[in-house]
């Protein structure tokens, strides 16, 4: 099979595992992130994938062939840590000819190649300066053009964009995945950051304690999470406390949802719903009734925070269909059968 | 952080301290020392106070060139050697856990409290025939018979990068454990060997401390007198010897003054060339 695959991949500290048995197919030109909060072993799961850590079991497949046991200097890879790691004593220019240096590639090519990608990442003229002179987002891209200076086999980036400011990171967000679409390279980013994940990827890779919780396209991830952890963590929404009634229906707060059974067998289960598929109506018409606590108008979303049976629901509207109601008022929240989803724990 | 600049006398007081101790232990002392190399040696006494020029005239002979020579290359040996075993050393060192990074550098800090004659002693032993390493050898079977490794050049050398090792990595370690182990990573991801990463990537980034270490250790080696004398023959004997011996043996202050000052006079010029081709290099 053309792409990377990771078997029964697992790596262990003493007696804890930082990742558990992952497998994982990623075909040819895919641009994946691994999202996870810290401490999921994400990072872990990279620099497996680069070398840098030996897998404690397990095997890393690239193109048919076993690689677990090539050495990083021959995998052929190009990555961007987190500290971006530019040579400080390097200018510009020789940062991004460095892996072409090393195998000895002729000066003209490396000249050519280095112009090509400073013109990629829209740095032309800078091949002389050292890197010191450069602001973050700069330092950025010759991190990015470093690691893509010989066609790498894989792209792998370690939570590249966390050190830019917000504005900065979206910009480069867009413009990462526009380049890896050019390119056409497998790409694998690691992040904490959801939106960025939902932006860049063609496969989220959710983990979770050293496991893969759920692996899909975003907006399937973002509509279908596996369970409740994938659910709570791209994006904001509300859990509730499910549980059948004698006809299989689902009730949240003793009282059955409109339109949404059980799945058979499941006594008890997670309720998620987005805030942006709550809906407030007039008391006594929803599937429950709350009151509003609280009103946070952002501008372009309006936030509305229900205190129901203990639990706190958020409705988020646009300013087009704004709910009418005020603080300390009584409102029925209605939930949609199709944007509930009915998770494990 | 910005900083004002200095607007007023009080804004200077921070420096009151350094500067007298400057005066008292580095200016005065120093000034005597030119004082008295221009001074007039009285055999009966000590010296009389002249204005002469002969300690120095005296000074420029074929003998005292060949000794100034040596005691320069036998520093920038000793130095060289130091930062080329210290170096790869401390950097494997900061790449240990911490528990093994403290014994090393306990165990490095107690060789400090070792004076240089019981240094010159052990070595005198280690390299006898009678007691020496050679026996080890032997009792190996890799050498026939014991031999006497010292008077020698390479018992000069030996003793003097010892001494020298644990200052040279206590000046390397700050930085290179504060060096980003990333950047060593990154170059293996680009297609470099470990030794290849560690060769061009750590060694120039960390260009300038290697630059200080080296001066650092080349002038501590200048200074050293007595390990000369116990592990050398009198042509390894250093100017630092000789100044030694003139000082206190010949009783002659003056000349004993004059090659003080031409000595430091020496390494500053030389420290000053090594520093301008430095950032000359740096440049280009």
């Amino acid at each position: 099979m053309s792409g990377l695959s990771l078997k029964d991949v697992t790596k262990r500290f003493g007696d804890f595992k930082a990742v558990d048995t992952v497998n994982l197919d990623v075909p040819h030109g895919t641009f994946v992130c691994l999202l996870g909060p810290s401490g999921c072993g994400k990072t872990t799961l990279l620099r497996m994938i680069a070398g840098l850590e030996d897998p404690s079991e397990g095997a890393i497949v690239l193109d048919g062939s076993d690689i677990t046991p090539v050495p990083t200097h021959k995998r052929d890879f190009g990555m961007v840590f987190q500290s971006l790691a530019l040579f400080p004593h390097l200018t510009v220019g020789q940062n991004i000819a460095y892996p072409l240096r090393i195998r000895n590639r002729p000066r003209e090519e490396q000249a050519r190649r280095v112009d090509e990608l400073l013109k990629l990442i829209h740095l032309s003229g800078f091949a002389e300066r050292p890197v010191a002179k450069l602001s973050g987002g700069q330092r950025q891209r010759v991190a990015i053009a470093r690691a893509l200076a010989l066609s790498p086999r894989l792209f792998l980036l370690d939570e590249p964009l966390s050190a830019l400011d917000a504005k900065l990171r979206e910009a480069m967000q867009v413009e990462l995945r526009q380049l890896q679409q050019r390119l056409g390279v497998t790409t694998i980013v690691v992040t904490h950051d959801q939106r960025e994940a939902m932006t860049m990827a063609d496969l989220v890779v959710v983990m979770g304690e050293g496991r893969i919780r759920q692996a899909a396209p975003p907006i399937e991830i973002y509509r279908r999470p596996a369970d409740a952890f994938v659910a709570d963590f791209i994006g904001s929404t509300n859990l509730l406390e499910a549980s059948a009634d004698g006809a299989g229906r689902a009730t949240v707060f003793g009282r059955p949802v409109a339109g949404l059974s059980m799945p058979s067998g499941l006594a008890r289960a997670v309720l998620s719903i987005r805030p942006e598929d709550v809906r407030l109506a007039a008391a006594g018409t929803g599937a429950f009734d709350g009151t509003v606590t609280f009103v946070r108008d952002l501008g372009a979303t309006i936030e509305t925070f229900v205190e129901a049976g203990g639990e706190t629901i958020v409705a988020v509207a646009t300013p087009r269909d704004k709910p009418d109601v005020g603080l300390g008022q009584a409102v029925g929240v209605v939930l949609s059968p199709d944007a509930c989803v009915l998770l494990t724990r | 952080m910005r900083r004002e600049p200095p607007r007023n006398l009080a804004d200077y007081a921070p420096l009151a301290f350094p500067a007298l101790m400057l005066t008292v232990f580095f200016v005065v002392p120093f000034s005597i020392m030119i004082a008295v190399s221009f001074f007039r040696r009285d055999p009966a006494g000590f010296y009389t106070p002249d204005f002469v020029v002969d300690n120095y005239a005296r000074f420029l002979s074929v003998f005292f060139g060949g000794v100034l020579g040596f005691s320069l290359v036998l520093a920038v040996l000793v130095a060289a050697c130091c930062v080329a075993i210290a170096f790869p050393f401390t950097f494997l060192l900061t790449r240990c856990s911490r528990r093994v990074q403290t014994v090393w550098l306990v165990c490095l800090l107690s060789v400090l409290s070792l004076s240089e004659v019981i240094i010159g002693f052990a070595w005198s032993t280690l390299f006898s025939r009678t007691a020496g390493i050679t026996n080890l050898l032997v009792a190996a079977g890799l050498m026939e018979a014991p031999q006497a490794l010292l008077p020698g050049f390479g018992a000069v050398l030996t003793g003097m990068v010892y001494q020298a090792l644990p200052y040279t990595v206590l000046v390397l370690y700050p930085a290179l454990v504060r060096l980003d182990p990333t950047l060593l990573e990154a170059a293996r991801t680009l297609g470099a060997s470990p030794t290849r990463a560690f060769l061009n990537v750590v060694v120039p980034a960390l260009r300038n401390t290697i630059v200080a270490t080296l001066i650092m250790v080349f002038v501590f080696a200048l200074g050293s007198y007595l390990l000369p004398q116990i592990l050398g023959r009198p042509q390894h004997w250093t100017l630092s010897v000789l100044i030694t011996d003139q000082a206190i043996y010949q009783s002659n202050m003056p000349f004993a003054a004059a090659m003080a000052v031409f000595l430091v006079l020496i390494t500053l010029a030389l420290v000053g060339l090594m520093l301008m081709v430095g950032r000359k290099e740096s440049a280009a």
